[in-house]
């Protein structure tokens, strides 16, 4: 199995004109022309996944990912819908979705896949899917954003998305429907008056163009907050799709960047932009801002104090934990839990890794993904085999990575379980879907516990 | 021709759990029961009108948004599948309704001769918004009665609660005016809850009401009180301080369907009554009416 990896992000508008009525007005003539150039693009680049998040697929319950394969309906902008209407049928990669959200519950976030008859896909979706891929040639998936999450979130749900790209070996194109400044003329307009709304907000636009342009996404995202204060209404989501993009590019400031379009729609800012990861020689990232890898915040507000502590996502109790140690060839990262002894993550040895017994924990919070197999005072729980043995291989990639190497390159396993007549048919699903398709040899040994309330640890050598 | 009249108002919220709560044949999703404070609140509401002779039903939606006026469906007839893009899991209901253009262009056009940026709304594929799909069969389940639909005008977002007040007291009072010189009998629904901060996690099962509560104290004390100004007819109060009510409460009253119901019924300064007040994960939601007829009936 190859690792897959972003190979390219766009930035398109969210306004159905383009696809309505480009001949109405130059500007959105232009926007069309610049869509048409970014869908050949994509069709060029070899891409076998489209990712949409959409500003105008507003959520409360955590994230949504769309997951029908094939949603079809009739799309009416609640304010442009004398314009016209947008019949549908897009192509959905179900399978990616469904890994996404389950990626999302890994890493601590709240997250559901919808697949309804008839649900309202958003303009935003809609008018992108419509324009970038056209006869649905690439699988899609679309994201909502989510009108109260923070950055921490937005970047830890880029981060599970990249986790199944990465795990799945996809070529995803990532694409964020938005508006720059959003404030539209509150009046009908002459569509050949159109314009953006005020000097100040062009003048805003331009300075996030430039910054695009020269490939500073990261700089864009930690401006978010400011750029929306100065150029964007209150509308129901903020200016935070550059948090998810820019994460999704691994919050990098040295891209490849080309605006190929940037025009008014009834007075918002509308762009086309292309940032395509081939460094692009300008200065790299200064990323100041908490690079988070599992979502600890306020999610469980429904539930009362003690129902927060159910086993489910309940921190870990057990032996306190350690710096990894450093010697020669030692790795070590953030992006895993913390050891329970005076060992290192891994040791490189030449070309090859070694990997010390890697658990389910997550980095940061400790929590188990599927819930500890006893509670504090040692009484079992009804934990999840599936999900903890999911989060060993998301931690052995993790560490993986960070010695350059991947799953990919995983020679042989040695696996522990707890309670082998319990759980070997789930850890076995799991392993299938996962490091059985890359084919390391295994041993997998039944053993009486482990140093933390875990069901699974897996000893791990790779090539690097 | 009869002088037209608006004969009742309501406070008629709409999120879809109510409709899923209730499991009426329209709505896909099934489940067991839930929110029974607030569905008993409707059927008091339903039951208060039952013998009141009405011929429309005019509602304002907080969530048919639109940022470039104030919108009116102008067809005779929608009918659709509504599914909440926020709740598909709850609500994916068949809707068949009628409106009444009629009166919908007759608002239109006085709300266009006072200076409100208006636009009647033709596209047969348009889809009816939850919200107004939620309230409407809510309050009128046979869905009898035909309706006009008011979009929400989102001028707070470009503006102040101040502005988007002053417009909607404008509409308001241009929609009184149609209706009256349309000769109808008109029930005027604000279908909107009062605090409205969510909670952003669902339970397993949606309708488990030992997960329900609002979401904070400040919350419930701005719900009781604004519930206060209702009972006691002190509705220009709550004109007064629907900017803190707004900011404060994060209150549904920023789509503006509150200062609309209360200028249409010519600010009130008698008691509503209270049917039902209940939370809707986490948010404050109460159905209030103002029974005019009976207020009129009264003063002759």
């Amino acid at each position: 199995m190859s690792s897959g990896e972003l190979i390219d992000s766009f930035v398109v508008p969210v306004h159905p004109h383009t696809v309505l009525a480009p001949e109405k007005n130059e500007g959105w003539g232009k926007l069309r022309q610049a869509y048409d150039d970014a869908a050949k693009r994509i069709q060029d680049s070899g891409a076998d996944l489209l990712i949409i998040y959409s500003t105008t697929w507003p959520s409360i319950i955590g994230h949504q990912i769309q997951a029908d394969p094939n949603p079809q309906w009739v799309m009416v902008d609640n304010d442009f819908h004398d314009l016209g209407s947008i019949e549908y049928s897009f192509n959905i990669d179900s399978e990616f979705a469904h890994a996404w959200n389950a990626a999302n519950k890994a890493r601590g976030l709240q997250s559901r896949t919808i697949s309804y008859h008839g649900f309202p896909i958003d303009v935003g979706s809609v008018v992108a899917l419509t324009l970038l891929n056209p006869g649905n040639k690439i699988p899609a998936v679309i994201v909502s954003s989510n009108v109260y999450s923070n950055r921490s979130e937005t970047t830890v749900l880029a981060k599970a998305c990249l986790d199944v790209i990465k795990n799945t070996g996809r070529k995803a194109v990532a694409v964020t429907a938005m508006s720059l400044s959003n404030r539209m003329f509150t009046e009908d307009i002459d569509p050949k008056d159109d314009k953006i709304h005020s000097l100040k907000d062009d003048e805003w636009n331009r300075k996030i163009l430039e910054f695009l342009s020269e490939g500073r996404l990261e700089d864009v995202s930690q401006l978010s907050r400011t750029i929306h204060r100065q150029i964007r209404v209150q509308k129901v989501v903020t200016f935070k799709p550059m948090w998810w993009l820019s994460a999704m590019n691994e919050n990098r400031n040295n891209l490849t960047g080309e605006v190929l379009a940037y025009e008014a729609i009834h007075g918002a800012g509308g762009a086309v932009v292309h940032l395509n990861p081939t460094p692009s020689g300008v200065g790299d990232k200064e990323y100041d801002e908490d690079n988070v890898e599992v979502f600890g915040g306020e999610r469980g507000v429904l539930d009362t104090a003690e129902e927060v502590d159910t086993p489910v996502e309940k921190s870990s109790s057990g032996p306190k934990l350690w710096e990894p140690t450093d010697a020669e060839g030692s790795v070590n990262t953030d992006a895993a839990p913390k050891p329970v002894g005076a060992y290192p993550h891994a040791r490189r040895v030449g070309d090859m890794l070694y990997l010390s017994g890697v658990g389910p924990r997550q980095p940061g919070t400790n929590s188990i993904p599927g819930g500890p197999i006893h509670d504090e005072n040692g009484k079992p729980c009804d934990y999840d085999i599936k999900a903890q043995t999911q989060a060993v291989i998301d931690n052995i990639s993790r560490i993986l990575e960070e010695a350059g190497s991947s799953l990919d390159k995983v020679l042989d396993v040695t696996s522990f379980l707890v309670d082998m007549d319990r759980d070997f048919q789930g850890y076995n699903e799991v392993w299938a879907e996962t490091l059985g398709k890359v084919g390391p040899t295994r041993t997998t040994l039944a053993i009486r516990a482990l140093p933390t309330p875990i069901a699974v640890e897996m000893k791990v050598i790779a090539q690097i | 021709m009869t002088k037209g009249e608006i004969v009742a108002g309501c406070l008629a919220p709409h999120p879809p759990h109510l409709v899923y709560a209730e499991n009426p044949p329209q709505n896909e999703p099934t489940a067991e029961g839930g929110w029974e404070q607030l569905r008993w609140g409707y059927e008091r509401l339903r039951e208060s009108l039952a013998d009141v002779d009405y011929d429309v039903i005019v509602v304002l939606s907080p969530h048919w948004q639109t940022y470039i006026g104030t919108h009116f469906l102008g067809l005779p007839h929608f009918k659709n599948l509504s599914v909440d893009p926020v709740f598909p899991n709850l609500f994916r209901y068949n809707y068949d309704l009628d409106i009444d253009v009629d009166l919908s262009k007759q608002i239109h056009d006085k709300a266009e001769q006072a200076g409100l940026a208006v636009k009647m709304m033709t596209n047969p594929d348009f889809r009816v918004d939850y919200g107004t799909i939620t309230t409407g069969h809510m309050f009128n389940p046979k869905w009898d009665k035909p309706m006009v639909v008011v979009s929400s005008n989102r001028s707070t977002a470009y503006y102040s609660v101040d502005v988007m007040q002053e417009m909607m007291i404008e509409l308001g009072k241009v929609t009184r005016q149609a209706i009256e010189e349309s000769g109808k009998k008109a029930v005027v629904l604000a279908s909107n809850s009062l605090s409205h901060r969510h909670f952003t996690t669902e339970s397993e099962v949606p309708e488990d009401m030992s997960k329900e509560h609002i979401t904070s104290h400040a919350m419930h004390l701005w719900d009781m009180r604004i519930i206060d100004y209702m009972r006691s007819g002190q509705c220009q109060r709550i004109l007064d301080e629907m900017p803190e009510f707004t900011e404060q409460a994060i209150a549904e009253s920023d789509g503006g369907a509150f200062s609309w119901l209360l200028s249409a019924l010519e600010v009130p300064d008698y008691p509503a009554i209270l049917h039902g007040y209940g939370t809707i994960i986490g948010t404050g939601n109460a159905i209030v009416e103002w029974p005019v007829y009976k207020h009129k009936e009264a003063n002759q």
